[in-house]
């Protein structure tokens, strides 16, 4: 191709002698550059234009279903540091099976949903990446030494977001308080409905075994 | 040849005997009506009482019954869900009974900083109240009942 442009280009000599490796990529990228800015002359706009458009189709929908892919249960499950670890402790709890059927999966509590907060979690989570291929975390024993800090790191990003994701589901208006137990109704009326404090201040451990809670605030 | 007949006749009456045992179909209330070879259908599960109201003792020395749903509560090395609500320093926020005295005493009856790690399990003594119907009776009657026999006045 680059070769095909060549003589359209600018006049660039043909080299007497053979570049470098470097030398000649970099000719490769200006050629590409010169192609690139000047005006079609063979296509017309409406072809440009519809090529653009079912292009971005294509590369848009595809980079969505790429990301949905890794926002499911079974990408979560296919490293065996969350199928053995986490993933097993959430089989013995109410958001995994429970009277109505009702299944909370990984990404349900651990990715926002919301776009923009969606693509950045997912750029933290590259870190996770690096860590699994470094195996940070490979054993039981390094993960539940690392508990307390992977822990703490979703106890703050749920404080930060006033527990956004339990409220994808559990919001304080749908809420019947009438339906509860007398103590969720006394705890939420004083510390919810207040906005005193928010739901993993009180609901810690609740889809995982906790860490050692020694030094965390209300454990003792 | 009388004790050979004799021998017969008690091997015969063995025999018919352990034959009308085996007919008879073994079973009791508890049991329901399965044959003690099988196993009977399981009786579907009870809900916990869930009403967080304080519940009388039966007797001064008993560990107080849990009137709520501890589902999930973990209770390890890790952590301990009861004592984010009934701890000393958790009581005032959450209106929960403290846990007694008694279990910040060691063995030797010293008191200890906080809770004794042979108090520190709660569920060993302290059990949630299904809302099951008993399939035995209880006619248990507390010290003061009986006490109170005694009194002018008091029941019979």
């Amino acid at each position: 191709m680059s070769s095909a442009d060549i003589p359209q280009g600018t006049g660039a000599p043909a080299p007497e002698k053979r570049l470098g490796l470097v030398r000649r990529a970099w000719q490769f990228v200006l050629d590409l550059i010169d192609v690139l800015l000047k005006p079609s002359s063979i296509f017309g706009l409406g072809v440009l234009v519809l090529a653009g458009f079912v292009a971005g189709v294509i590369f848009w929908g595809g980079f969505n279903t790429a990301l949905e892919i890794t926002n499911t249960e079974k990408f979560c499950t296919g490293c065996h540091e969350m199928k053995d670890n986490v993933f097993a402790e959430l089989k013995t709890t109410v958001h995994f099976s429970n009277r109505s059927g009702v299944r909370a999966s990984c990404p349900d509590c651990h990715v926002p949903h919301n776009w923009t907060d969606k693509i950045a979690r997912k750029m933290q989570a590259s870190k996770e990446v690096w860590g699994h291929l470094f195996g940070s975390i490979d054993t039981r024993e390094k993960f539940t030494d690392r508990r307390l800090e992977l822990a703490l790191h979703e106890w703050a990003r749920f404080k930060a977001n006033d527990s956004l994701e339990c409220r994808n589901c559990h919001s304080a208006q749908s809420m019947d308080i009438t339906k509860q137990s007398p103590r969720a109704v006394e705890a939420h009326q004083r510390f919810l409905f207040t906005g005193e404090k928010t739901c993993i201040d009180c609901h810690k451990g609740i889809a995982h075994h906790l860490p050692d809670m020694r030094g965390v605030p209300g454990w003792q | 040849m009388i004790k050979k007949l004799a021998m017969m006749l008690l091997a015969a009456s063995l025999a018919a005997g352990s034959s009308a045992l085996l007919a008879q179909s073994v079973s009791s209330s508890l049991r329901g009506p399965a044959a003690l070879n099988d196993e009977g259908p399981a009786p579907p599960m009870q809900p916990m009482k869930n009403t967080a109201e304080k519940e009388v003792r039966n007797y001064p020395e008993q560990p107080p019954v849990i009137p709520h749903s501890i589902d999930g509560y973990q209770v390890d090395m890790q952590g301990n869900k009861c004592l984010s609500c009934h701890a000393r320093a958790r009581t005032a926020e959450s209106k929960a009974p403290m846990l007694s005295i008694t279990h910040f005493m060691d063995r030797d009856g010293q008191f200890l900083a906080s809770v004794s790690p042979r108090r520190y399990f709660c569920t060993q003594c302290h059990v949630p109240q299904s809302m099951a119907n008993p399939p035995v009776s209880n006619d248990f009657v507390d010290i003061d009942t009986v006490l109170s026999h005694d009194k002018p006045g008091g029941k019979r």
